[in-house]
């Protein structure tokens, strides 16, 4: 008889330091809030800084996130998808001119109702426009990704222009809705209602997706498919539906993203999507290509340290987003959370 | 002697051959075939944008790299040469100088951003090309009191380039320094269009088409990967950045519009792809062709919109400024039905 082999297995945690190497993504935005309070000082600006850095890190987020996840998904970059945020602010605001007696009226109710039907409709437009670029530009070239580079920059090139066809070749200036002007006063900073409006929704979102990811078998299966695809089709799923599906929710999320940053702005121009992709690029990278927590971490990482520049030294601003780039890759090659594996 | 000049790399078709000889001969004979400054103009830029598409070329068509940041360098080396001739007074000194010093700096940028991105995979280069590319684009308008900013700023050039110095009648042409720097601009491109053609045809770009092929295999065999990406990288920014030097000698001036914008990138992805990826005489033909219909067919189109005035959206379609929109479509159907460009098609659908 043979005894048991003679060690003693222990419990051990992770020693601190690889604990906290673990959790250090998720640490970098509380450390980055301290560090711009340190930096800037005066608590009021501090916070008028940081909420509408929290805005534009969530309106970045929501445009981020269908891009990594159809990266993840089917190894499919689309460089298209700037296209959409344009579509989508151009709709939206769109419905918002139609409305403008709703928008003008001084009624929360109201204001809320057009800034919903607006949200809907370039939802819905972006959402068919993302299943006929799928259908049309994207299908053929699976698998080849200079042809999906090159075909999906064609794509973004002639939507942009047919903007201009249908709305004309200037950019649009608008009002926001009557009741979402202005600021509230909160221990003496200035906070813009739409700011707040834009993070509460930002976070609504957030906390919506995570649910469904961790809680529901469509979320098990696009987070399988993430790590593995073909051990998922394997198991008899068919992924390129869910894909499908993925890439029309994400093409009306960027349709979303679009209103809410033209509300923000209250300009919109046809060349707005392809600006906001260098940010959402940017966002995608750091935080891990497939990975829809890094691209939340990165875009509101994005957003405070954007805020907090253009604050403290306005002409290093333009860089501060190439600097954290740099940073970050440095840092982790990968990306902070790389999801995709061997792809 | 013909074939060590083109480095053994034969056109490999008769038609081919005779539009390249065609191309050839035109802009050699430019000044004396068409009279005019438009035509000039034209014959210049076709010069300068083959080199920069052969450039590009090398990337895209035989590294399999995409890269958004090609006009970068192409600006680099613009206001390479308009800066120091800016600072350090009109002669050729400052032209040769600030073209090394800009070609080296587009070369070390280059090396830097290859070592970020192409180190971990080959798709992050394209995002991250462009997001440099636009924030260099940006701060390039910001600056304006060293750039000149949107405006952007013309220089003097050496007054024997220049329009006033005249040097007597060749066959009815008055060759005027004007016509001098054109010959600057064609055999310098042309010689480092040679440049380029060798280095695609050396054991060296023999690699890099391997790479293209099957970068996993290549790994396999033996070859650094990362470091062949990131060599044909750094060589065709510098040689990007030369592009921009000759750029701005010709037009002595530099600005963000004519250097640093999204369309010249989409310009130059079109040359390659319609021309040919991974042949460096598409890259020639592809210039040439589009250099041509953005010269003369724009005005077309203008006609064209005039024409159907009466038809509200189809006018509105046609309008020059939509140039874009149909460089766009033409770009989706030439990636999806020729994707080996005109070269490809002439040497037999290969």
């Amino acid at each position: 008889m043979s005894a048991a082999p003679d060690h003693r297995p222990r419990m051990a945690d992770l020693p601190l330091g690889e604990r906290i190497a673990k959790a250090m993504p998720v640490l970098l935005v509380p450390i980055l809030l301290v560090l711009g309070f340190l930096a800037i000082g005066n608590p009021s600006s501090w916070l008028t800084l940081t909420v509408s850095g929290l805005a534009m890190g969530m309106m970045i987020f929501i445009m981020a996130s269908g891009l990594t996840l159809v990266f993840g998904l089917m190894d499919v970059i689309n460089f298209g998808h700037g296209a959409f945020i344009s579509v989508g602010a151009f709709v939206g605001i769109s419905v918002v001119l139609a409305l403008a007696e709703w928008a003008q009226a001084p009624s929360l109710l109201l204001n809320l109702g057009v800034v919903l039907l607006a949200v809907l409709a370039a939802m819905a437009i972006t959402g068919m426009l993302g299943w006929a670029f799928e259908r049309v530009i994207v299908k053929p070239v699976y698998g080849a990704h200079l042809k999906q580079i090159l075909v999906t920059v064609g794509g973004l090139i002639v939507i942009e222009q047919l903007i201009h066809v249908i709305w004309g070749p200037d950019e649009i200036f608008f009002a926001r809705p009557e009741m979402l002007k202005g600021a509230v006063t909160f221990w003496g900073a200035a906070l813009e209602k739409y700011r707040l409006l834009a993070v509460a929704i930002g976070l609504v979102l957030f906390v919506v997706m995570r649910l469904v990811f961790r809680r529901t078998r469509i979320g098990l299966i696009v987070r399988a498919g993430v790590e593995n695809g073909e051990m998922v089709e394997a198991l008899g799923y068919r992924l390129r539906l869910v894909f499908i599906g993925v890439f029309i929710a994400g093409s009306a999320l960027a349709g979303l993203g679009g209103v809410m940053w033209g509300l923000y702005q209250e300009v919109i121009t046809a060349g707005m999507g392809e600006e906001m992709m260098i940010l959402v690029f940017i966002v995608v990278i750091i935080g891990g290509l497939g990975s829809v927590e890094g691209a939340f971490i990165g875009a509101l990482l994005v957003g405070l340290l954007q805020n907090y520049i253009a604050f403290l030294e306005p002409k290093l601003a333009l860089i501060s987003n190439i600097a954290l780039l740099t940073a970050i890759l440095m840092w982790r090659p990968q990306g902070m959370m790389p999801v995709v594996k061997a792809k | 002697m013909l074939m060590r000049l083109i480095s053994g790399d034969r056109p490999r078709s008769r038609i081919l051959t005779l539009v390249l000889l065609a191309i050839f001969l035109g802009l050699l004979f430019a000044p004396f075939l068409f009279p005019g400054v438009r035509a000039l103009e034209t014959a210049a830029r076709i010069s300068i944008f083959i080199l920069l598409a052969a450039s590009y070329d090398l990337l895209l068509g035989y590294t399999g790299v995409v890269s958004f940041a090609h006009t970068m360098f192409f600006g680099m080396g613009a206001y390479g040469v308009g800066l120091a001739s800016q600072h350090m007074g009109r002669g050729f000194g400052p032209l040769i100088l600030g073209s090394l010093a800009a070609a080296v700096l587009a070369a070390a940028l280059a090396f830097i951003i290859a070592l970020f991105s192409l180190r971990v995979r080959a798709i992050f280069f394209a995002m991250i090309t462009l997001a440099v590319a636009s924030a260099v684009a940006v701060l390039v308008s910001q600056l304006s009191s060293i750039t000149g900013g949107e405006d952007g700023f013309t220089f003097q050039i050496p007054r024997a380039l220049g329009p006033a110095n005249r040097m007597g009648e060749v066959m009815g042409v008055n060759i005027t320094g004007k016509i001098l720097n054109y010959y600057v601009v064609f055999f310098i491109s042309l010689a480092l269009f040679f440049v380029l053609l060798r280095i695609v045809n050396s054991p060296f770009g023999t690699v890099l088409k391997a790479i293209r092929e099957n970068d996993f295999r290549a790994e396999a065999i033996g070859y650094r990967v990362v470091r062949y990406r990131t060599i044909a990288t750094c060589i065709s920014a510098a040689m990007a950045a030369l592009a921009g030097s000759l750029f701005a000698l010709w037009l002595r001036y530099v600005g963000p519009e004519t250097t640093l914008s999204f369309e010249i990138m989409l310009d130059l992805l079109l040359m390659v792809v319609i021309g040919g990826m991974g042949t460096i005489w598409g890259a020639a033909i592809g210039a040439t062709v589009m250099v041509l219909a953005q010269t003369y067919l724009q005005d077309l189109m203008g006609s064209a919109a005039d024409a159907t005035m009466a038809i509200p959206m189809l006018s509105r379609l046609l309008d020059p400024d939509r140039w874009l929109l149909w460089l766009g479509v033409l770009f989706i159907l030439s990636v999806y039905f020729f994707p080996s460009g005109i070269v490809g098609r002439l040497r037999g659908g290969r």
